[in-house]
């Protein structure tokens, strides 16, 4: 089944654009991976799923509802959360309470107090965080700021997560443990949308994958397929991670 | 229930609420004993009290840097202005807070979606507009600008002002509680995420900034006797905009106590300091206000807050030494 599906997504800023009249969709349960070089689009495009920017045209549908005109609030609580590529954090407030508002306000329903504090609870188990709940997130190494923002987005009790550049700036064991947090999240049920320049995270966990270059797309297949592209490799990945992979 | 279980489980909650019993008594009893001069300085603080603890339920939450308490609370004044003749004081007081409300629910929603400084010169234009808009509304209807307000008794004035003061102490201590806090807390945060984690950002902000306006009308309503004659330059001063920020920072805004705190001891110095140095008593002001930036930065809440962090270090410290001597001598 698709959850997410785009048809012509377009967005101009001024005469450029963006992301040009791309069609894609990722199914249930996948992890679909989102690659291409710097500018090529990926993050404006998880910008538009989340309506941080509005289309120029197009439409995106979420489980068959046009999200076209919707809030990042509004999107939130249907179930699609996510990441920031530069984290975005609640800095003066301790890690529990950065959860705390996934919790309260990511779903369409009043959450009691207590079920939330659960959650939270559950949400940085999950990550492995539940030592630093009461830490101010700006005090957390960044691998940390990164799991509070996933973890904060897990309290959404979303169904598809977009995880934009999560392994970005982390050194290899921590790429690691990045990866089987992706694996364990998927395993949950929420289906995962990701961009990611770690080659080796990306061709190690995904299903799918897709390649943006000046807004379009240029590619889309298993990562075997990918890995040979012919364009991808002249655009991106060039010869030698072709030959690494 | 027995009295140390209860002690003990809602210590907090005692250690707020006893001293806070006995300020009010103390307040409460204090026309009786205090005189006409005690009672209106009393006066003057509580309101600098309601400005900016209102200021801080909307400004030190969400970190919109606003300036129009100035606008609101020369609305309350106005209010009373237009309407002392026709209907009595106690049905003026929330008439004020209501016009506030309005006012900032429909500036809210017009200018929320400005970030930064752009909102900042909005709500300073705000008050410059209003004061406007009030002087030609007022030589409309009464062919002049500035009118003389009724005198009140000094008691009721104070005991309309006390328990105005209380109810945005309370309003701003449950709104830290609630959830309402922690949405503006997450927005002064980082909005973006805010929004993105399913914070509906543009109705919590023109909400809070509405709520806080209406403390900010009733505080007006109940001060316009204070000042006997009112013009729209006496009613919408800026310096009612800045002596609640200065009071909020140098208080310290990471404890609802901090606004609370500033006010009082602001509004003492300047009614006095006012009479005795009336051309450097605002010297003062600046040389304190930059001593607190640099050294205090998160005021006098915060100073408070960090002595207790090193107290209780010491007590734990002290407390392993023991522990640790007595397993030495086991």
């Amino acid at each position: 089944m698709r959850i997410l599906e785009g048809q012509g997504v377009t967005k101009y800023f001024g005469g450029l654009a963006a992301v040009s009249n791309m069609d894609f969709h990722v199914d249930q349960g996948e992890i679909v991976g989102l690659i291409g070089p710097n500018g090529a689009g990926k993050t404006t495009l998880f910008n538009l799923i989340s309506a941080a920017l509005p289309l120029s045209s197009g439409e995106i549908r979420f489980k068959g509802q046009k999200l076209n005109g919707l809030k990042p609030h509004q999107i939130c609580k249907m179930g699609v959360s996510r990441t920031f590529q530069e984290t975005k954090i609640f800095g003066n407030m301790p890690v529990f309470q950065n959860v705390l508002v996934g919790a309260f306000f990511g779903s369409p329903n009043r959450v009691p107090a207590e079920d939330a504090a659960r959650e939270v609870t559950q949400a940085l188990e999950f990550v492995e965080l539940s030592a630093m709940s009461a830490t101010p997130v700006k005090d957390l190494t960044l691998v940390n700021q990164k799991r509070v923002e996933v973890a904060r987005a897990l309290a959404t009790k979303p169904e598809l997560l977009l995880l934009d550049e999560l392994m970005a700036g982390l050194n290899f064991t921590e790429i690691s443990e990045a990866m089987e947090l992706v694996i364990k999240i998927r395993d949950t049920g929420i289906t995962i949308f990701m961009v990611e320049h770690v080659m080796k995270a990306i061709m190690g966990i995904c299903e799918r994958i897709m390649a943006l270059h000046h807004g379009e797309k240029i590619a889309e297949g298993t990562c075997q397929e990918i890995a040979c592209n012919k364009t991808v490799i002249d655009v991106y990945l060039g010869e030698e991670t072709h030959a690494g992979s | 229930m027995d009295i140390t279980r209860f002690i003990s489980t809602h210590r907090k909650l005692l250690l707020v609420g006893v001293p806070f019993l006995i300020i009010l008594v103390f307040l409460a009893t204090l026309p009786l004993y205090g005189g006409f001069y005690y009672t209106r300085l009393l006066t003057t603080i509580l309101m600098y009290v309601v400005l900016s603890v209102s200021w801080a339920m909307f400004s030190g939450f969400t970190g919109y840097m606003s300036l129009a308490p100035a606008a609101f609370f020369g609305v309350g004044i106005y209010t009373m202005g237009f309407l002392q003749n026709t209907l009595p004081f106690p049905v003026i007081i929330p008439i004020g807070g209501l016009l506030s409300f309005l006012l900032a629910l429909l500036v809210g929603l017009v200018t929320l979606r400005l970030r930064g400084i752009y909102f900042t010169i909005f709500t300073f234009g705000l008050v410059v507009f209003m004061s406007e808009v009030v002087a030609a509304l007022e030589s409309d209807l009464f062919g002049r600008v500035g009118q003389h307000i009724n005198p009140l008794p000094n008691e009721t004035i104070f005991y309309a002002m006390l328990v105005t003061a209380v109810a945005t102490v309370f309003a701003i201590y449950f709104i830290r509680r609630s959830r309402l806090g922690l949405a503006m807390l997450s927005i002064g945060g980082n909005e973006e995420a805010a929004a993105h984690m399913g914070v509906n950002t543009t109705r919590v902000k023109v909400l809070t900034f509405a709520i806080s306006a209406a403390f900010m009308g009733l505080a007006g309503v109940i001060m316009a006797p204070v000042k006997v004659y009112i013009d729209p330059r006496i009613a919408f001063s800026l310096s009612y905009s800045f002596m609640p920020i200065l009071m909020s920072v140098f208080g310290g805004m990471g404890q609802f106590y901090g606004p609370v705190v500033g006010a009082i001891i602001f509004a003492y110095l300047e009614k006095t300091l006012r009479g005795q140095f009336p051309q450097y008593f605002m010297l003062g002001f600046g040389i304190i206000l930059i001593l607190v930036i640099l050294f205090l930065p998160n005021g006098i809440a915060g100073l408070v807050s960090k002595v207790q962090d090193k107290l209780g270090g010491v007590i734990a410290k002290l407390r392993k030494g023991g522990e640790a001597e007595q397993h030495a001598n086991t």
